[in-house]
């Protein structure tokens, strides 16, 4: 980031924009949601980021969460898919335009539910996106039906109480081989922050499962996503620091207590541990303490896995540097020689 | 299988007379067996002898074990379609074996494993016993080749009983084993013992027989799945995603197999088409259209049931104008039906596939040729039209061997439509239009223009697409005008495709009898009608090659006193269309409908038209 000597002048970033312009437009959720603090945060971390905007592929799916890319960077184009059909549609564009950064947000019914099976195949493929599910464990949109996020025993307004047991989208990710996997919690802005810069300088698809209250349907007392409840109950396991490429690292860590990631662009993340002897890169330790996390009903927030280094998708199938979107006509049509050497092979 | 119909063609030639070049030879095997080398390699000497020929797989779902026939159709007057009287049984599955003579035509000639003891169930037809697997023990040393061995002794009777050369043979056979020596050595000593024991132990009593012609120099033999594969890539495809499926995956794995080949970029030795095994369906067209959004040719294929699930998608991708090619290899349906078994059946549902108020592009292959250039046809048509475009082949066109001229280079570029992809390109737009705006008519013809993410750094020229409705400029909008205006421009965008699309082919010289088929059902027809000549009924006819209908299909139907559409379905799926279409002329049509899950063969048009022109 540069800083401008006269204050009259906005701040800008090396892209030469200020944070204005990674704005989009006004969002039309319920005043106090937690969409819009992430939003915020989203578009916070692509100026800080300096990621020119027209490079910023925003995918959602259905819902409130995925209303919110029209939300932020309108100086790049979007895309909002059918239901729980993110994944594929950004599986695409990335396939033939790696130069893009894609920025998916989606929600726990379009993740857990309807999308279950394309975001399981998102995690599998290690398609380069970031993505963002704000989970606030109910259907807004259609006014209030339980989520497959929800945890057993709470309960809706109406009273009706939720029997079955939740879907731990982190747990699943790990599991599904996912590098980049973080809990946070939309009042949690700071933690969030960083958590989106590493992810947005993650290769391979990071996962934040960012727990975003609804005000309108899910913040009273009975909830485990309400506000109240997500800042009574939040353990945040480290402190999150990201150091980017571009700038040289000089203070000195102790290993103790400060757990240094690196990523495969020169960037760091810098874990300060708030729990002693837990490492983000070990996936057995992971796994247990989400395990715990559900045992005791607590609300662990943070890099819970991290795999820095680790083929994606392109890589894994082939594809070169050069986006296949970009290939002149002469490269995409074999030539006579090639159509006649197929069609003797035929005679 | 088939009945013992006989058309004034195949009846029982008198005594003496040859049938030279005009039959079909039916192998009947089980599943698994290994019989497919065989059958390629007999159905390619054929053709190496001049012989037009075609082949056909009437396969089971199944991996091993249940019935599968192999059709091969000589036929010195060029018919490729489908026949439905059996010339020659080869009997090799017991399973079936009675049934398999029960249907043969009188006259025929069978041959069979001896110990199946058929010859007592007929009287009319010529047996030949072979005692196959005691000839296996004998020829083939090694055990567990004998398996397959053994139907390379029927291939060595069959050349003895017809006369196919021996050195077409041998050729055909290097081919197929790509002249791996040891292979071609074994097979080729069961098929010399095959051929040996027949000349010493048999006395040919049927009339059957090929002799050499010259009506296959230069031609090519080719499934309809590949053609549609080669011109993808000659289409510029970049991205393909595909979930297997009966019977497309050949489709995607020809695809791989010659992209791998012949669409690597020469300076990075980098695939110029990335390709992606999707987990469904629904993915694999939400990966077409992502891939497309990003300014990629994309496509996927599939199947009815691959079809069925992409109806959401294809809704966005016809409501937001995202290009997208969808090649339909068509089964029967509905549900699983009959998985390897043809059918026209998608025919109206995917014509306005999508909930609400959709239609769509169908391109109707009727040949392999047109596999290939429809294929690139549907590219353009797709990028031109900003819309999904459907390729509409079925298993029969697809699955099935087809003799055609190789396939000519593309007479003209890629038509890449209306995209700005240039800063110069945007600004110019602008200046001219004064804003880009993603979904305003400026030119009239319903087609908008559209910019690609990441290409230009212009806060004017990037927008937002959604399944939701939207204003001129893609921001979110309820407003009926609004909704009213973008959806009349749809429709007017599917009037303009009527400009674009492939024209009917119509022929015949004035006859009162109309003919409209479409698809794999040309060579039926095209068979059908030349008989009917024969028997002093001309027609005339109209090859539908797309929808929506051009004015040509009115101005047949007006032209004609009565005109058959034939269809591959139960529903009579194009003839209900065309009534439709042509107002008060529906009068005037008369449905032809086959839907038993073979392959169309000319009797069934002969006879439709000829009930048809009693009553």
């Amino acid at each position: 980031m540069s800083t401008a000597a006269d204050p009259k002048t906005p701040l800008t970033n090396r892209a030469g924009l200020t944070v204005k312009e990674y704005g989009g437009s006004k969002s039309t959720l319920c005043v106090g949601c937690g969409h819009d603090v992430i939003t915020r945060q989203i578009t916070q971390a692509l100026y800080e980021m300096s990621i020119p905007p027209y490079k910023v592929a925003k995918m959602s799916g259905i819902g409130c969460s995925s209303k919110t890319t029209a939300y932020f960077a309108d100086r790049g184009h979007g895309f909002n898919a059918v239901h729980g059909r993110m994944p594929a549609v950004a599986t695409g564009a990335m396939m033939v335009n790696p130069s893009l950064l894609a920025v998916g947000v989606s929600g726990d019914g379009d993740t857990a539910s309807i999308g279950a099976g394309q975001f399981v195949h998102l995690l599998r493929r290690n398609v380069p996106m970031v993505y963002i599910v704000e989970n606030n464990g109910v259907y807004g949109l259609t006014k209030g039906q339980f989520s497959a996020t929800a945890d057993a025993g709470s309960k809706l307004k109406t009273g009706v109480v939720n029997d079955l047991p939740a879907i731990d989208l982190c747990a699943i990710a790990i599991e599904l081989g996912c590098g980049y996997v973080a809990r946070s919690f939309s009042g949690d802005m700071k933690q969030l922050l960083g958590l989106l810069k590493g992810a947005m300088a993650y290769r391979g698809t990071s996962l934040l499962d960012v727990i975003s209250p609804c005000v309108t349907f899910n913040n009273h007392e009975s909830s485990t996503k309400s506000y109240k409840w997500a800042k009574e109950h939040e353990i945040p396991i480290q402190e999150i620091g990201f150091v980017p490429y571009y700038e040289e690292i000089f203070v000195d860590y102790d290993p103790g207590t400060t757990q240094d990631v690196e990523l495969h662009d020169g960037s760091h993340i810098r874990l300060k541990k708030l729990r002693a002897d837990y490492d983000a890169t070990d996936k057995g330790l992971a796994m247990a303490l989400l395990q715990e996390a559900q045992q005791k009903i607590e609300f662990l927030t943070g890099l819970i896995y991290v795999e820095p280094s680790k083929k994606d998708f392109l890589q894994l199938s082939n594809i070169g540097p050069e986006p296949i979107v970009s290939l002149p006509e002469e490269k995409l049509r074999p030539s006579p020689a090639a159509l006649d050497e197929m069609m003797a092979s035929l005679t | 299988m088939s009945t013992a119909v006989l058309d004034e063609r195949h009846a029982a030639p008198a005594s003496g007379a040859l049938v030279v070049n005009d039959f079909s030879i039916h192998v009947a095997t089980a599943n698994g067996s290994g019989s497919q080398s065989s059958n390629t390699i007999l159905m390619r000497a054929i053709f190496q002898m001049g012989i037009p020929v075609s082949g056909k797989n009437l396969f089971p779902s199944n991996i091993q074990g249940l019935p599968t026939w192999f059709t091969i159709r000589a036929s010195k007057e060029g018919f490729i379609a489908r026949r439905r009287d059996v010339g020659v049984l080869i009997c090799m599955n017991p399973e079936t074996a009675q049934e398999d003579v029960r249907t043969v035509a009188p006259g025929a000639a069978v041959i069979y494993e001896e110990s199946l003891k058929l010859d007592a169930s007929r009287q009319d037809v010529h047996f030949y016993p072979v005692p196959f697997q005691k000839l296996v023990l004998e020829l083939v040393q090694d055990g567990k080749l004998r398996r397959l061995a053994v139907n390379m002794i029927y291939v060595g009777v069959a050349a003895w009983l017809l006369g196919i050369e021996m050195a077409e043979i041998e050729k055909a056979l290097a081919k197929q084993f790509k002249n791996k020596a040891a292979a071609v050595d074994i097979n080729m000593k069961a098929i010399r013992g095959g051929l040996d024991w027949a000349e010493k132990n048999l006395t040919k009593k049927d009339p059957f027989r090929l002799e050499r012609m010259n009506q296959t120099e230069g031609k090519i033999i080719i499934e309809g799945n590949a053609a549609t594969a080669i011109g993808c890539l000659m289409g510029g495809v970049q991205f393909l995603s595909w979930y297997p499926i009966t019977p497309s995956s050949s489709l995607a794995e020809a695809v791989i197999d010659y992209g791998a080949r012949y669409r690597l970029d020469p300076d990075t030795g980098k695939p110029s088409v990335a390709i992606v095994q999707a987990e469904d369906e629904l993915a694999a067209l939400g990966m077409v259209l992502g891939a497309s959004w990003a300014g990629a040719r994309a496509m996927t294929t599939t199947s009815g049931p691959g079809i069925s699930l992409m109806a959401e998608f294809t809704g966005l991708g016809y409501y937001a104008e995202i290009p997208a090619v969808i090649v339909d290899v068509q089964r029967v349906g509905p549900s699983t039906g009959l998985p390897t078994r043809t059918m026209q059946g998608d025919i109206t549902s995917t014509y306005y596939l999508s909930h609400g108020d959709a239609n769509h592009i169908l391109l109707l292959p009727g040949s392999v040729a047109e596999c290939y250039s429809m294929a690139i046809d549907a590219f353009d048509l797709a990028e031109r039209l900003q819309t999904p475009v459907f390729l509409m082949s079925d298993l029969d066109l697809g699955m099935n061997n087809w003799m055609a001229d190789p396939f000519p280079y593309p007479d003209r570029p890629l038509d890449r439509g209306k995209v700005l992809r240039t800063r110069e390109e945007i600004e110019a737009h602008i200046a001219r239009f004064k804003e880009f705006a993603r979904y305003r008519d400026v030119d009239g013809d319903g087609v908008p223009y559209r910019t690609l993410p990441g290409f230009v750094d212009m806060p004017a020229a990037t927008f937002f697409t959604r399944g939701s409705g939207h204003t001129e400029r893609a921001t979110y909008s309820e407003r009926p005008d609004e909704y009213k205006n973008n959806m009349d421009r749809l429709a007017r965008k599917f009037e303009t495709a009527k400009k674009y699309v492939p024209r009917p082919v119509v022929s015949g010289t004035g006859s009162s009898i109309g003919i409209i088929d479409y698809g794999s059902s040309d060579f039926a027809v095209e068979e059908a009608r030349i008989l009917l000549s024969r028997q002093g009924i001309p027609t005339d006819s109209l090859r539908l090659r797309a929808l929506p209908f051009t004015p040509e299909t009115s101005a047949f139907v007006a032209d004609h006193e009565r005109v058959y559409v034939v269809d591959q379905n139960r529903d009579g799926q194009m003839y209900d269309l065309i009534r439709l279409e042509v107002g008060s002329d529906a009068i005037k049509l008369r449905s032809i409908r086959h839907y038993d899950g073979f392959p169309l063969d000319a009797e069934t048009v002969i006879e439709g038209i000829r009930a048809g022109e009693k009553s």
